[in-house]
């Protein structure tokens, strides 16, 4: 199970905009890289991330796109991304990572809009 | 008042001489098909978008990077996308985001990896379809691809 870390205020006044930062913990195995003995790392990435707003009562597929990568091999190791939003309604954030070999990552974070 | 005229004038002289490498900086051959691709018809120009990276590295296996656009962030007038694309690395593409007016601020920041002294370039994609780009040059020291 990968680490993840994120940072978001979890107050905010409405129309303020908000910094976040996620990152989570994966290798970025870029497949160009040999092991000690010569062989050729397998490549292994993150492929895609999203960070989706989910208002407060309302289920969570029907999330508003915040913001949406898709990543390759130069990115460094624990991809780090930071972004904004604009406080408008309390609500959820929905963070997802997925990537090669099945890697799949869900994080959520309440947010109060005053 | 001369000193005073003399300062005003060194002062001038040193912005022109911080200023000038940047505008002359030719995008590599390289990266402009990358960049026609991602704008996909849309008019390609400069300006808008500000890379902010260190224009000297020394280690290219985690180079902080962050993009910011001038944009208001509004229903009528966002970015749409972001695409940032290298030289000299074995891919050309680093990454490419979707933005909404949810966001607020057109800016992402995130970590990348280098593997040689190169050319970047950010491309911004708006709402309208025209495109913003920035073309910057980093030297790396320690390059990535040589750690175990």
């Amino acid at each position: 199970m990968a680490r993840a870390l994120i940072t978001v205020p979890r107050t905010a006044k409405r129309g303020e905009i908000l910094e976040i930062r996620a990152l989570v913990q994966h290798p970025m195995e870029t497949g160009y890289r040999r092991s000690s003995e010569g062989d050729l790392l397998p490549r292994d990435l993150i492929r895609r991330f999203s960070c989706r707003f989910v208002e407060s009562g309302k289920t969570d597929d029907t999330g508003v796109i915040v913001i949406a990568a898709t990543l390759h091999a130069a990115i460094a190791a624990n991809p780090y991304l930071s972004f904004n939003l604009r406080a408008a309604t309390s609500g959820t954030l929905a963070f997802n990572w997925e990537g090669d070999n099945g890697f799949s990552h869900r994080e959520q974070v309440a947010l109060i809009v005053t | 008042m001369k000193r005073r005229i003399f300062f005003a004038n060194s002062v001038g002289l040193m912005a022109s001489v911080v200023v000038r490498p940047v505008a002359a900086l030719t995008q590599s051959d390289v990266l402009t098909p990358l960049v026609n691709a991602y704008a996909a018809g849309g008019g390609v120009r400069e300006g808008r978008v500000k890379f902010d990276i260190a224009p000297l590295v020394d280690n290219g296996n985690s180079v902080p990077v962050e993009i910011t656009v001038d944009s208001p962030m509004t229903q009528a007038q966002h970015v749409v996308g972001i695409a940032l694309f290298n030289e000299k690395n074995p891919q050309n593409q680093v990454a490419e985001f979707t933005l909404s007016p949810l966001a607020g601020r057109a800016r992402v920041a995130t970590r990348i990896r280098l593997a040689l002294s190169q050319q970047l370039v950010a491309v911004a994609k708006m709402n309208d379809g025209s495109c913003w780009t920035h073309t910057v040059e980093v030297l790396v020291t320690i390059a990535s691809c040589i750690e175990e």
